[in-house]
């Protein structure tokens, strides 16, 4: 047997701390990743100072003509003439407040739950803003009593996309998880009937699902009767998405341990409390990062509204090019769009990681 | 072997009966799981179920609250007949609780979420009142200052406590215990039996499938022995241990008593 004397804690080497090691970890670990850094140094040479150039220190932001405008570099000018269109469409000026009436709305409704501790007013509360606020949208958006009717042909920009992504993520979500239930349920015409929706859709492009809606299904139709083309493109899209949120959550039921099911059983639960009390939180929870990253698509695929002749911001970025006062300028727009785009996708990206951490907390793997 | 075992069965105490199980026999495809067992349990009664593994002892009390469906036999709790009537299935789980090796607590509610569930959707208790029996519940095995928690910020043996109080959070008549220790690290099993021995002394009705041999001596009334899904014998834990008659059951103590 022997004792040890405690010894003395001594400073870690500098190699181990600070600046230098994570130099030295993430940038020159070996000689290849050195060689990889100076490559992408060179590469970012290369490319930021005219990039910077074109966006910014070159470019004109002034009230200018086209002609007057720079060929170099970016002309900003043109964004600024055309904002109103790439945000609002043709919808009439003087409306405009009906629109950022409902986009305020839209995050007041949002936020009012959350002054509520939790209780199950909360619930009824959300419940009822949830079901009240699309038809105060429709009515401030399209119009009806005391308000003038804004015919939808006439929605466009970056309100159609934000209104057709809207619909699309609000309206697909419970289909979806209806169709993830039935595609898992013990009785066998609900999965039949689950599965081949899903494996349909998900086998046809969304281009195609849209033509039909557009094109083919008005054949059904008879004479003077006309589903609006907005309505049918939100139809189209609703369950086309629906489609991949079922599978989606779908991942996130077979996750949910076995041992969930018995004792939600054993309790005596009836399957819709076992279901929508233990069940689903859970594998809602699961998907979220699947889930967000669905509807990021679905927000993109929304620019292919263009082909049965809506035009959100995308489109009518496009068609603000061939204004004869500013032609040669798509580039400026597109750059626009991106920007726009960007922004909000990844706002979408990173809220799915603050609802990640909110309830990691509470799962527990088993 | 079962004729003698169905002979033993006191007819005269069937008025007090609360589980009977006759002639039951399930399969697993080609695997015959559990072959014509017939046990009555009475009310109050303490049992144990124990066996080598795969001896269908699981499958046997999980039949009890229809976790498992059977092919043939009737098994009556309570007085309610259990078929695949949904009703009366969620009539017989609402009496009786069922505690699991795994606890299979519900991540994502808090501990004291986890007691009040079942009172407040199958039995539609006040929530108030509820959420008091659950406090005084957890108080009871010992860990009522971890209510607000999260069941994965709990050890072992805490959350098997913790479900114990979620079973008994009902007031059921009958409690399940699927071996309840099995899974649990060595020093976390004690803080368990001893509540479980608590629970013994109150005349709750307890089927307990456990290897905790101690424990199956210190409060079972009887002691079934099950192999390759059949009843071997049944006896009370003086004589189960000091005069096994099979041969299997004395080999399967030799194992179990000489770790």
């Amino acid at each position: 047997m022997a004792v040890y004397e405690l010894k003395n804690k001594e400073n870690p080497p500098i190699s181990e701390i600070g600046a230098f090691k994570w130099l030295h970890e993430n940038l020159f670990s070996s000689l290849f990743n050195t060689v990889l850094t100076l490559f992408g140094i060179y590469l970012l040479y290369l490319i930021i100072p005219p990039l910077a150039d074109w966006l910014y220190f070159g470019a004109e932001f002034g009230d200018v003509s086209n002609d007057q405008c720079t060929r170099d570099a970016a002309c900003w000018t043109y964004v600024a003439k055309k904002i109103n269109l790439f945000i609002y469409g043709f919808y009439p000026e003087e409306h405009y407040w009906r629109i950022h009436t409902t986009f305020l709305l839209g995050f007041v409704f949002g936020f009012i739950p959350k002054l509520f501790k939790q209780s199950t007013h909360k619930f009824k509360l959300i419940a009822a803003l949830f079901i009240a606020y699309p038809i105060i949208s429709f009515y401030l958006l399209y119009g009806g009593i005391g308000l003038e009717v804004v015919e939808t042909h006439k929605w466009g920009g970056l309100t159609l996309t934000v209104v057709v992504a809207a619909v699309g993520i609000v309206a697909s979500f419970p289909i979806g998880i209806m169709l993830a239930l039935g595609r898992q349920s013990k009785m066998k015409v609900m999965r039949f009937f689950s599965i081949i929706y899903i494996e349909f859709i998900r086998g046809v492009p969304l281009i195609t699902i849209l033509f039909m809606a557009s094109v083919v299904l008005p054949l059904f139709f008879t004479e003077g009767f006309d589903v609006d083309k907005l309505l049918r493109a939100l139809i189209g899209i609703t369950l086309f998405q629906a489609a991949y949120i079922a599978e989606v959550i779908r991942g996130g039921l077979q996750a949910i341990p076995k041992g969930q099911y018995e004792a939600a059983d054993a309790m005596g639960l009836s399957f819709y409390q076992k279901t929508s009390l233990i069940i689903l939180p859970q594998a809602l929870k699961i998907s979220i990062p699947n889930i967000v990253g669905s509807f990021i698509s679905l927000f993109k695929d929304t620019t292919l509204v263009l082909i049965i002749g809506l035009f959100d911001m995308l489109a009518i970025v496009g068609l603000s090019t061939s204004d004869v006062n500013w032609l040669g300028r798509e580039t400026e727009g597109y750059v626009f769009v991106t920007l726009v785009m960007w922004v909000i996708l990844y706002s979408m990206s990173r809220y799915s990681k603050v609802l990640e951490v909110r309830y990691s907390t509470e799962h527990q793997k088993v | 072997m079962s004729d003698k075992l169905t002979q033993a069965k006191p007819d005269d105490k069937l008025c007090c009966d609360i589980i009977e199980i006759n002639n039951v026999d399930k399969w697993y495809g080609d695997f015959h799981a559990l072959n014509n067992i017939n046990l009555n349990i009475k009310e109050g009664e303490i049992i144990v179920i124990c066996g080598p593994s795969g001896s269908g002892k699981s499958t046997l009390i999980r039949c009890i609250n229809f976790l498992e469906q059977f092919q043939k036999g009737e098994i009556i709790v309570d007085g309610t007949v259990l078929t695949d009537d949904v009703k009366k299935i969620r009539q017989v789980r609402s009496e009786v609780s069922m505690v699991f090796q795994h606890f299979n607590l519900f991540p994502h509610l808090s501990i004291i979420d986890n007691l009040t569930l079942a009172p407040i959707w199958v039995h539609n208790h006040n929530k108030q009142e509820s959420r008091e029996k659950a406090l005084s519940l957890l108080d009871r095995v010992g860990i009522k200052d971890q209510a607000e928690k999260y069941p994965n910020q709990l050890s072992g043996g805490q959350q098997q406590r913790v479900a114990i109080a979620r079973a008994l959070c009902t007031s059921p008549k009958i409690m399940l215990f699927d071996e309840p220790t099995s899974a649990l690290d060595p020093e976390m099993i004690s803080e368990v039996l001893d509540v479980m021995v608590e629970l013994a002394k109150e005349g709750i009705t307890m089927v307990c499938v456990t290897h905790e041999m101690g424990f199956a001596r210190k409060v079972a009334d009887r002691i079934i022995f099950m192999d390759e899904g059949q009843i071997i014998e049944e006896n009370n834990p003086e004589d189960f241990f000091k005069n096994p008659e099979s041969d299997r059951l004395k080999l399967f103590l030799d194992q179990i008593l000489s770790q």
